[in-house]
């Protein structure tokens, strides 16, 4: 069970034109826990996530994914067990239908077309998406899409699901399909976002990252109630922990 | 400067098909050779660029025309000939399909002429050749506009010798040539000014894309208004000539520009796009089918003679009733058809 | 770009067309672009006086259009639009051809006149071939089928991504220039120094898309190779459309079908 652990180890990146984007991040995390990564545009959020995948390498430290230290040797079982769902679904769905996007990674791990054709009706059926099987991607609804994507991810059978930020630009139905889509998973999350709301409904563990180091590490609730911590940080408390301003300033005035 | 199907010959057709074929073959072996799986997708998605920048228009000044990118020579720039190539022949195959620019026979005509040109003739013989090494605006803008109009420039030449190998036009050489060049000759130094401002613009915003091509960044070069004003100033001529042809003929510089020319051109923002644009449009309300421009051929016939030609009275006859016959069979089929899906 | 985006509404229209089901598109991708290559091949192989005998030719897209179930309207309207190049092209004809080769009604008709008309059906004839074949086929059929007849995979590929990209990015730039357009009151924001920086940026956002995407494809396992299989199978089917067909084509460019019915009814009449 040790397979899903995500660790790393005084990660530090810095881009070839000097940015220091990350500065000695250490965090793990363990099987089936569901994690946050929040902060302000520029804290390093997709930086973190390509270094999961190996899209980028450490400038120092270490990545370890599940039992292997992340190497180029380890590279593609990394990729196999780390699905990593992108911010713009147009992305991810490059091929000519739904099926053959869902489809790509598993001809890739070599499976045989039998075995193809049952992981991709699965991921399908799972993201209740089967009916659009055979559509192309320009098709398709935002919310649509967004599924689509996280198909294409599903049907490798992935240990870890990687997320960048899954809800934007969605309607509140699409966006709350996929939350409530996320939240059936057992699989070990780590989900980027601005979308603190979406924190709330699903990870009990929040990372705060600010300019590029680890700021803050805990409890969801514990995090989101620390305004001096928020503040610092440019987050806000998710709308739904904020009291209703409305029926706030009467209880002052009652009170 | 989109060959059309109607007036080449088999056997030019099926020539320059081997020829193109040939090239897309050779350009695929190489690409892949190159082992850059990173120009996969990048190679997909700028041809779809082409297509996106094509729907901006900039105005030329002191003409009314607009003009916007034709795209080979950029793409020759940003991915160097082989790819560049590819690129290219794909763009020209989605016109072929979809708004049929050219057709499916005299496809390998106009890879020959848009593709193989810019790529193997314009782009490492001359725009190369002046931007080597120690880059300026100045050269870049000098070899890019170049680059551009000799590219265009063979390659109307090209649409001429296969129009004219294909006997089918009566067009003679010297009018058609006549016709042709100084056209392509306005259309290659808007092109040259245009891939020059986007090039440059890319190269101060993000210099990294000109990496993989033989440009570097610029090494000093003089301040950018100069250059603007250089451009304006070779924007004036251009629209001088263009402004002096199209008040000389002006459904020749219409059509020549806007479709002998594919995608090349400048187009007129009104005038005869927008009247054909409606006119399709109220068509397409009409309720019924509508063959009706053939059916003229068919004229009152009556008269005599010529049978050495296919068209006789009696060709005139049966071929009246040939069309006749085959709208009703379509109409027939479509009620057939209908009938069919609505049982189902 | 009334025009362009014209043309975008045409090609998102065709797509729906060739998203459709009926004999037609069933039929092997192979058996039709076969089919529609040989069709254009016999119409252009005509000589350029040649009128009556093309016109059987029309009995394809009337059998094709109904059966497939897609609107000879459209077609007829795509037609009508283009049909001025056509004219353009051809009206050189008659001024450079004026030797009178057969009279009708007394009026003395050219040489130029009878091929600049033969231009003009080859030209309906041919762009009809084009969109008919990509409405009953669809791009990626067609695609697969080019693959099949051994047109490199690195170039289908390209076709491919070419076409997935085209809806995304032309949407793209519709904003971009919809934002210029909005922002600069009357003619001063389409200006090339604007037009530069805009197209320009489009660029540098294409050219980060290709990395995103580049990204995903990696994260899914990709090693430089395309898998798209459809289990294509050559029916009886199909292989009797496409022969029949072809067989229907080569003969009328031997046999002038108009002219024989024409002597017949003749004859019958005198």
């Amino acid at each position: 069970m040790s397979h899903h652990i995500v660790e790393l180890k005084g990660l530090s990146h810095v881009y070839p034109d000097g940015t220091n984007a990350l500065d000695d991040i250490t965090l793990r995390i363990t099987h089936g826990e569901s994690v946050a990564i929040v902060g302000a545009n520029g804290a390093g959020k997709s930086t973190l996530l390509l270094h999961l995948n190996g899209y980028l390498w450490p400038t120092s430290g270490s990545v370890r994914i599940g039992d292997y230290p992340l190497t180029k040797e380890t590279l593609r079982e990394a990729r196999r067990t780390v699905g990593m769902i992108f911010q713009d679904p147009d992305d991810q769905l490059f091929m000519p239908t739904i099926f053959d996007d869902v489809a790509f990674g598993p001809f890739n791990l070599g499976l045989p077309r039998d075995e193809v054709e049952t992981r991709v009706q699965e991921a399908l059926v799972r993201m209740d998406i089967a009916h659009l099987r055979d559509k192309p991607p320009f098709k398709l609804s935002a919310g649509e899409k967004r599924r689509a994507a996280i198909a294409t991810v599903l049907s490798m059978a992935p240990d870890i699901l990687v997320l960048d930020e899954p809800t934007t630009g969605l309607d509140p139905l699409g966006r709350r399909q996929i939350i409530s889509i996320l939240k059936d998973f057992t699989h070990t999350r780590i989900i980027a976002t601005h979308d603190l709301d979406l924190v709330l409904d699903l990870c009990s563990r929040t990372i705060v990252l600010h300019r590029g180091t680890v700021r803050a590490d805990g409890r969801t609730l514990d995090i989101f109630r620390d305004d001096a911590l928020l503040a610092e940080c440019h987050l806000e408390q998710p709308l739904s922990m904020q009291g209703c301003p409305i029926c706030a300033g009467k209880m002052k005035h009652g009170g | 400067m989109h060959m059309a199907d109607a007036l080449i010959s088999p056997a030019v057709g099926g020539t320059m098909w081997a020829v193109s074929a040939a090239g897309i073959a050779y350009c695929s072996k190489k690409v892949k050779e190159e082992l850059d799986e990173r120009k996969v997708p990048l190679m997909g998605v700028l041809g779809a660029f082409v297509f996106a920048a094509q729907m901006i228009n900039f105005t030329i000044p002191a003409t009314g025309s607009s003009g916007h990118l034709g795209g080979g020579m950029l793409l020759a720039i940003l991915l160097g000939p082989h790819a560049a190539f590819l690129v290219i022949s794909s763009v020209l195959v989605v016109q072929a399909l979809f708004f049929a620019d050219g057709g499916l026979l005299a496809l390998g005509c106009n890879i020959f002429n848009l593709g193989f040109f810019p790529a193997f003739i314009a782009y490492p013989l001359i725009y190369r050749k002046i931007v080597r090494g120690n880059v300026s605006q100045g050269r870049l803008a000098l070899g890019a506009t170049l680059a551009a109009i000799v590219g265009l420039q063979l390659g109307a030449f090209g649409v001429v010798l296969e129009t004219l190998a294909s006997g089918i036009t009566e067009l003679p050489f010297s009018t058609f040539v006549a016709f042709m060049q100084p056209i392509h000759l306005a259309i290659g130094i808007v092109e040259g000014i245009v891939t020059t401002v986007v090039v440059s613009f890319v190269w101060k915003a993000n210099p990294q894309m000109l990496e993989g091509s033989p440009v570097k960044a610029p090494t000093g070069g003089f301040p950018v208004k100069t250059v603007a004003a250089g451009l304006l100033i070779a924007a004036v001529i251009t629209g001088g000539v263009v402004s002096w042809y199209a008040s000389g003929n002006p459904d020749g510089l219409e059509w020549s520009m806007a479709k002998v020319s594919g995608k090349e051109e400048l187009e007129s923002t009104y005038g005869i796009h927008s009247m054909l644009a409606s006119l399709q449009e109220k068509l397409a309300f009409l309720p019924d089918y509508s063959f009706k421009g053939t059916a003229e051929a068919s004229e009152e016939a009556e008269g005599d003679q010529s049978a050495r030609l296919g068209t006789s009275v009696s060709g005139i006859v049966g071929g009246a009733m040939v069309l006749i016959l085959a709208f009703v069979l379509g109409l027939a089929l479509k009620r057939f058809a209908t009938d069919a899906s609505s049982r189902a | 770009m009334a025009e362009i985006a014209r043309s975008f509404h045409d090609l998102n229209y065709i797509d729906t067309l060739s998203c459709m089901d009926s004999p037609v598109h069933r039929i092997d991708p192979r058996a039709k672009l076969a089919t529609f290559l040989i069709f254009a091949v016999c119409v252009v192989s005509f000589g350029k006086y040649e009128v009556s005998a093309l016109l059987p030719y029309f009995f394809f897209p009337a059998v094709i259009i109904p059966l497939a179930r897609i609107p000879a309207r459209y077609f007829a309207g795509k037609i009508v639009f283009l049909l001025p190049f056509a004219v353009l092209i051809g009206i050189f004809n008659p001024l450079y051809d004026r030797e009178t080769l057969l009279s009708i009604a007394g009026l003395p008709v050219s040489g130029g006149m009878i091929s600049f008309v033969s231009i003009l059906i080859r030209f309906i004839l041919t762009i009809l071939a084009a969109l008919m074949l990509v409405a009953v086929t669809g791009f990626t059929g067609v695609c697969m089928a080019l693959e099949r007849f051994g047109v490199p995979k690195t170039f289908t590929t390209q076709l491919m991504m070419l076409y997935r990209y085209i809806f995304v990015l032309t949407s793209e730039g519709m904003r971009m220039a919809r934002a210029r357009d909005l922002r600069s009151v009357g003619r001063k924001g389409s200006g090339l120094k604007v037009y530069g920086s805009l197209i320009g940026y489009l660029l540098i956002r294409t050219w980060n898309r290709a990395q995103r995407i580049h990204m995903a494809m990696l994260s899914r396992g990709y090693r430089g190779d395309f898998f798209l299989r459809r289990p294509l199978r050559i029916t009886s089917a199909d292989i009797a459309f496409g022969l029949g067909w072809s067989a229907v084509f080569i003969t009328l460019r031997f046999i002038n079908l108009p002219r024989i019915a024409g002597q017949l009814i003749m004859g019958v009449l005198s």
